[in-house]
Parts: structure tokens; sequence; C-alpha cells
């Protein structure tokens, strides 16, 4: 099974993209996403955890069964999963502070299982950590988005305390949109969440018809019926 | 997965119970191998957050020790142990500091109490809590002065019926919209005086040896 790497890029990141179209790991989404920095921290530690699983199912693709194959696969990502939990809390401790608590939960995070199951148990070890890498990217690109609408409009700021999870070097990401703001409590709450996310999957929905009809215009005659792939 | 080259051992259970095995004996040694090569770094890094916690309710000026070297252990009336973390100066004891919990709208609340050794109140800081964001948050210093307003506050000069926010006919303000919240946090501050009031004695003697580092609790 090989699968090319555009290929392999364009799912992970827009076609399969774990929020938006695969509709997993909903639970980390709404319950980190209350500000932009909160849920880039999440979408990046996901995707250390889903390279790093990647890259160990994958070789081991034909020494693990089927049999036995869930239970190992829990297995593997519970262990990575503390292994990061334990280095952040040591090393990036004060990004633990602020995702301490979200980190275990990375383990019941679907997405990764999903992933070790559906292609790095099926794949080589590269591509499988490309896949990982770019589902990565794709969540980390969902929680921002998410995280990015539910600050501006719930607490007026944009990437607030992004130096202490990136370095004071990103000092001038933290942004206050609307100065004076005072605050709309119903976005940062879990409805709010639900809500802001409702609205960025029709959104992806309406840009993916917009999309397909536009290039179904733009082609010439001959090619639009491949080019029409619903 | 299955292919005809795939040979006849996978199908074995001694090979897949072998394997599941073998791979959980593979993370318990990665775990172990992980938590001894973070253990030491985690420890310093709690201590810090520990020690800064501290600065915030005991002023610089009132001691001239390593807070976390005269930690003391004492039992309080629900028998629970309470770390209490003591500043020294010119070997006396003029500032007591230690945890408390209340009890807020979303689980337990943990505050640190500072107080000075006559029992006034130095400052009390939220550690930690899981109230409502735009409402029970209040308590956090980062989010209102309202915290603040127990500054110098002690038994003496409050008495049992003020101990209550506004809403219960005592003297402190609660929230527009959470009164549980600070409710709470009221009642558990006022625990924590009574708590000093009980072990003053306890608190505020030192150990022979005062400036001993040894003298650090279990």
């Amino acid at each position: 099974m090989t699968t090319g790497y555009r290929t392999i890029a364009w799912n992970g990141l827009w076609d399969n993209n774990i929020v938006l179209s695969q509709n997993l790991a909903l639970c980390p989404t709404l319950a980190v996403t209350s500000t932009a920095t909160n849920g880039l921290g999440m979408g990046l530690a996901t995707t250390v955890v889903l390279v790093s699983t990647g890259l160990c199912i994958a070789p081991l693709r034909r020494v693990i069964v089927p049999e036995v194959r869930i239970p190992v696969f829990v297995l593997i990502i519970a262990t990575i999963v503390t292994l990061v939990d334990m280095g952040m809390n040591a090393w990036l401790h004060d990004l633990h502070k602020v995702l301490g608590l979200f980190i275990p939960l990375i383990v019941t995070n679907c997405a990764i299982l999903g992933r070790a199951e559906a292609f790095a148990s099926r794949n080589a070890p590269l591509p499988a950590m490309t896949d990982g890498l770019m589902m990565g990217l794709g969540f980390t690109l969902a929680l921002v988005t998410l995280g990015a609408v539910r600050e501006i409009m719930g607490s007026g700021t944009l990437f607030a305390n992004a130096s202490l999870l990136l370095g004071n070097m990103f000092d001038f990401l933290q942004l206050t949109v609307i100065p004076g703001y005072r605050g709309f409590l119903l976005v940062i709450l879990p409805p709010g969440g639900f809500l802001a996310l409702g609205f960025l999957l029709a959104g992806k929905r309406i840009l993916e018809k917009k999309l397909r009809e536009r290039s179904r215009v733009a082609r010439p005659v001959a090619v639009s019926e491949s080019g029409a792939i619903a | 997965m299955n292919t005809v080259t795939e040979p006849a051992y996978r199908n074995r259970l001694g090979y897949q119970a072998g394997l599941l095995g073998g791979f959980a004996l593979l993370s318990a040694a990665l775990l172990i191998v992980g938590n001894l090569s973070t253990h030491d770094v985690i420890e310093k890094r709690l201590d810090e957050d520990l020690q800064t916690s501290l600065e915030r309710v005991i002023p610089a000026s009132l001691y001239t020790n390593n807070l976390l070297d005269t930690a003391l252990l004492v039992t309080d009336a629900q028998s629970r142990q309470v770390q209490v973390y003591r500043g020294l100066k010119a070997h006396q004891v003029t500032a007591v500091a230690y945890r408390i919990i209340a009890n807020g709208y979303a689980g337990e609340i943990e505050l640190i109490l500072g107080l000075d050794s006559d029992g006034r109140i130095l400052g009390v800081r939220v550690l930690s809590h899981a109230e409502t964001p735009g409402l029970g948050d209040k308590i956090d210093d980062r989010k209102s002065d309202w915290i603040l307003g127990f500054n110098g506050k002690s038994l003496e000069n409050t008495t049992t019926a003020q101990w209550n926010v506004k809403k219960d006919g005592g003297e402190f303000d609660q929230f527009t919209g959470a009164t549980i919240t600070p409710r709470g946090v009221v009642k558990a501050i006022h625990q924590g005086l009574d708590f000093f009031r009980q072990h003053r004695d306890t608190l505020l003697t030192l150990p022979q040896a005062a400036d001993n580092p040894a003298a650090r609790g279990p």
C-alpha cells in the first residue's frame, strides 16, 4: 500500500482532518480551546505523540498480530504519552502548568489509536511518521482556529500568554484585538465550544463546495468528468 | 494484513500472549527509565513553584531563611497533615504560611494563606481552582483584587459573624452571579485562622538549633 506524500499531507491537513472531517477527538478539542494558545499547545503535544506512535508502530507492523494489536497499540500510546508528560513536567514546566491537565487525556484521544490502526500498522515508518505529522498539524490547525475564534469573541484577545508557551521571542503574537472588551462568557464555556465548532464545520463544507464549483467552471468540458469527484 | 507468507507461529496462542507480555514489560522498563531521569528535575520544579507561591504571601522583608527548609508538619482538627512553612528573622518566627482547601462551586480550591506571628493575614492567593471563568474565577488575583481584601484581617479584628460574605451578614463581597465560590473561600480562610490559633505555640516555637537546615519536616 503506497500513498504519495502529497496525498498524505493533504489528507491530514484538510480532506481527512481529524476534527473537521473525521469529527474525532472532540473532547480535547472542546476542552482546551478557550484560547488560541491552549489550542496550539495541545495541538503540538498531540502532534509529537502522533509522530512518535507512527514511528514506533510502523516498524512493528509485521511483529504485531491482529489478535492482540489493539492492547499493544494502547500500551505503546500510553507509554509515549506518559513519557511526554514526565518530560514536559521536567523541562517545559511552565507549559506543563498550562497543559498538564490535558496531556494524560491524549491517551484517550481516539484519533491516535485510529491513526495507529488505519495507517501506521499498514505502512512503512516514514509514511507513517508523515501521516502522524500531517494529521497532527491538521489537528493543531483546527484547534488554533477554534481557539482564536473563541478567544477573540470571548475575551477580546488573541494568543494571550503565548510567550509562556513559546518563549519571549513570541511576545508579538499576543494581541488585544478588542481593547476594553468586557468578555462574552458563553463563548468561553463549553456550549460556546460546541457552537463555534458547529460553525467551523459548516464553514469547511461551504468552502469545499465553493472550491468544487469553481474547479468545475474553470476546467474545460473534456476534463470535467474526472475533475468533479464528489 | 494476513498475507500468504505469514509464518505459522504467529497464530499460536503463546506467541500472542508473549507479544503482549513483552510489550507490557518493555513499556514498564521505559517508564522506569523515564521516571528515574525526570524525577529529580520535577521535584526541583515543584519546589520552585512552592517557593514562588510562598513569596507571594510572605513579604521578603519578614524573613531571612529559606522558607522550604523550615517546614513543619502539623495535624489539624480534621486529622489532616498540614505542611507549615515558616519565615524566620533573628531566630524568631515572623510569618507562617500553609495551604488551605476551600470547597468551591466546581470542586476544591487550593489556596495558600500567609500570617504574621500575631495571626494577621499577610496575604492569601489561589494556587489552583476550577471555578467558572468570568464568574467564580474572580478569586484569582490576576482577575480581580477581591482576594487582597483579606490582608490585615485576623480573628481579633473581625468577629466570627463578620467572617461571611455580605449576603450572609458578613463583611466580604460576593460576586455577581457567584456566591458559592467566595462563601467557600471565606469559610476556608476562617478555618485557616482557627488552625493558627489552635496550634500557635507549636508553630511559633523553634527547635533547639534554629538555623540548622536539618530541621526541615519529614
